[in-house]
């Protein structure tokens, strides 16, 4: 369909930006593995400390990529199958908020004033622009979904007997929970966090800020996830040459996302104090619930690409896997989409582990942790986010797509990579060997004293997994950026892969619209929460002070600006 | 053709049984060395490192995380002994964890965290800060020295 030159470059720019950015991302991805494995035994490189880089590399790849993403496919997704546009003020309103967020928390990170991790826990304290630029990102991400409600509601009255798009619901899901989960990290920087940084309030609740962060943070990671489900569903089936084998299949699956993926979020917490065993069993029970979708999902993507495979001539059980266009350049698509799959097979065994509270006892906060969400987020999520950005950028500008053999063996490039890298960071795990750490100082330096030799072959083979996925990204840079550079030779249109369905399955009510799957999110969510809050409230004893990465002494001035530098006095000691 | 094909069938009946098996062997293996952490009202007198013998075999240790050390850094016990550990930290969060062990715990301002554990073999247990904490996080380690008979 044709759509309008505004929406067109707002999907752009909402495109570009991010990828842009993920160059940064990447980089730091590369150089951790390359700190870690005791290559490089240093503080910083290159004027960018491992703690800070690490801190770009988690926030721009998991928060600000997935953002923008999902609101530049949902804005897609919205106009191709409602064949409407969104309204252009607020689209343009909402992509401002996001920028200017986007720059200020930028500024902050690669100042070196919020090395804190994209998971920001208190009482460690990065500088206020950070809190602000993330909650600008979340509020602006929430503008499109209110306005694509609006339209939906208005589509719906003209066709209340024609069963909704899938990719349409699924948008629809992905953002309700996106609203409902970013209410409390929302709360917690705007509330909690802002005042405290700063110096208007004195102290904070540990466990109230950790507790609203994994309210926020098991959910964000179906937010990332959805858009590829999206894929998988609407996409996946047409791209291999077959049909979709259940459209009703997908709308259960999404609707139990609704209900599966925000009250979760204490498992990320099994290892907390003042959390009671009693909330933590029974929000990882629910946890399990999510088996249920992905259960139904494997079923019926494996049913489709059979039924693919066998019209394209398979014989035989399996037959089918060795008949799909695995390196079709012009369904370059399939290949981006079908790694991401394999790679979700152990990203779901790995997580598992992590899910049961025992197991997690064992690799809690390990390189293991790593090794899993790397199989999920820089999996099927990563490279469905790839993909379709260059496919959506070439089909909207009506330019082909740059090296298209190179195109589509850059997934499979990515799949070992993360394969190797993932293998070497889940055995060092179960070794105790920590995330989120410099072990190239101390315990990969053999002149350290903590020197730890068994974690030598562990962070060696991440190391190899992680030069590897930086030159498929390199890879990836080249093609997406030379397509940008190609002159246009078709008209721009906004086109998407449309899988049929394969039976004419009848419309259900109770699939087809979402009140009675939001009252039944809010009352689970009431029921697994509120007692996780309760004990978050009353059980710690003291309140905690802020305090900045390089000193162990609490920041009690009501001033944020950092106290006298050490330099200027080492100066005047001189000049004595 | 029914609403639910005779395979979907199928998988929902494997998945429902997959899932009980999973919950089963989670509620199962819940037991006193390998359960999630025990919640303890805050104290302070959790905020004084010690190691506290209260018989042959069974000890207490208060343990104080800080930028960027564990206080006692280094804990000596006899060989079979039960040790409680409850954790708590001075400043920012830090991680606790001892490794061939399955203790795991998260050091919080103002909260006290416990884990009980008992070391059958002689042996240095390091015990690993895994939350980054600050600037020298990769310095912080402690062991847990099982020497036994001649516990210092």
């Amino acid at each position: 369909m044709q759509i309008s030159k505004s929406l067109r470059r707002l999907i752009y720019w909402q495109l570009g930006i991010p990828i842009a950015l993920l160059s940064i991302g990447i980089y730091h991805g590369l150089m951790q593995t390359i700190y870690r494995s005791g290559l490089l035994q240093q503080a910083n490189f290159a004027k960018l400390d491992y703690y800070q880089g690490l801190t770009l590399h988690g926030v721009i790849n998991a928060i600000v990529l997935t953002t923008f993403f999902a609101v530049a496919f949902g804005h897609a997704t919205i106009s191709f199958y409602l064949k409407a546009e969104p309204n252009k003020k607020w689209s343009w309103i909402s992509f401002w908020f996001m920028t200017i967020g986007t720059c200020l928390a930028a500024w902050a990170m690669l100042a070196g004033k919020a090395s804190v991790l994209y998971t920001f826990y208190p009482p460690l304290k990065g500088h206020p622009f950070f809190y602000l630029g993330t909650a600008l990102l979340i509020v602006g991400s929430w503008i499109p979904f209110f306005d694509w409600a609006r339209m939906y509601v208005k589509w719906k009255k003209i066709n209340p007997e024609v069963k909704t798009p899938l990719a349409v619901l699924g948008t629809l899901v992905n953002f309700t929970i996106w609203f409902v989960c970013t209410l409390a990290v929302a709360y917690e920087v705007l509330v909690l966090l802002l005042p405290w940084a700063l110096g208007w309030k004195p102290t904070i609740n540990v466990v109230l800020a950790r507790t609203l962060f994994w309210f926020f943070g098991h959910a964000l990671v179906y937010f990332w996830l959805l858009p590829a489900y999206i894929m998988f569903y609407t996409m996946l089936p047409k791209l291999a040459g077959g049909k979709l084998f259940s459209d009703l299949a997908g709308r259960v699956a999404l609707f139990l996302f609704l209900l599966f993926s925000v009250p979760v979020g204490v498992h990320h917490q099994y290892s907390d104090p003042s959390i009671g065993q009693g909330i933590k069993m029974f929000q990882g029970l629910l946890t399990f619930g999510v088996a249920i979708p992905s259960f139904i999902t494997a079923f019926t993507l494996a049913a489709s690409l059979e039924y693919a495979g066998r019209k394209r001539g398979a014989k035989g059980l399996l037959g089918y896997f060795g008949k799909l266009p695995y390196l079709d350049s012009s369904k370059y698509l399939f290949a981006y989409l079908i790694c991401g799959l394999f790679l979700f097979i152990f990203g779901g065994l790995t997580g598992i582990v992590n899910a049961s509270g025992q197991l997690n006892n064992v690799i809690h906060n390990t390189a293991w942790l790593p090794g899993h969400f790397h199989m999920t987020v820089a999996g099927p999520v990563f490279l469905a986010i790839i993909g379709m950005s260059t496919y959506l950028y070439s089909s909207l500008s009506g330019k082909k797509v740059f090296l298209p053999t190179l195109n589509v063996i850059i997934p499979y490039i990515w799949v070992i990579g993360i394969l190797i890298f993932s293998f070497g960071m889940s055995w060092g795990g179960l070794l105790g060997e920590p995330r989120r750490t410099n072990l190239g100082l101390t315990y990969l330096n053999p002149k350290s004293e903590l020197f730890t030799p068994e974690w030598v072959p562990t962070t060696m083979l991440a190391l190899v997994g992680g030069i590897i996925m930086f030159i498929a990204g390199v890879l990836y840079f080249i093609v997406f950026f030379g397509t940008m550079l190609q002159k246009s030779h078709t008209e721009p249109v906004l086109e998407l892969p449309v899988s049929e369905a394969l039976h004419n399955e009848r419309r259900i009510p109770l699939f087809d619209k979402f009140k009675p799957w939001l009252v039944a999110m809010a009352v689970i969510l009431v029921l697994a929460y509120t007692p996780a809050l309760i004990d978050a409230v009353r059980n710690p004893g003291m309140k905690a002070p802020a305090f900045t990465p390089d000193n162990p002494t609490p920041r009690e001035s009501v001033s944020p600006v950092k106290s006298p530098p050490i330099k200027s006095s080492v100066v005047s000691i001189k000049t004595k | 053709m029914s609403l639910i094909h005779s395979s979907e069938k199928k998988v929902i009946a494997i998945t429902g049984c997959l899932l009980a098996l999973f919950i089963f062997s989670i509620l199962y293996s819940r037991n006193k060395n390998n359960d999630l952490p025990v919640c303890v009202p805050f104290d302070k007198m959790y905020t004084q490192p010690k190691v506290i013998k209260l018989d042959e075999t069974t000890y207490q240790v208060y343990v104080v995380a800080q930028m960027w050390q564990f206080q006692p850094a280094e804990i000596y016990i006899p060989v079979g002994s039960e040790v409680d550990f409850f954790v708590t930290s001075k400043d920012v969060v830090h991680g606790f964890n001892i490794a061939k062990k399955n203790v795991n715990l998260t050091a919080i301002y103002g909260n006290i965290n416990k884990a009980t554990v008992k070391f059958y073999k002689t042996g240095i247990y390091k015990i690993t800060c895994h939350e980054y904490c600050g600037v020298a996080h990769q310095n912080m380690q402690a062991q847990v020295i099982v020497n036994y008979p001649q516990s210092k």
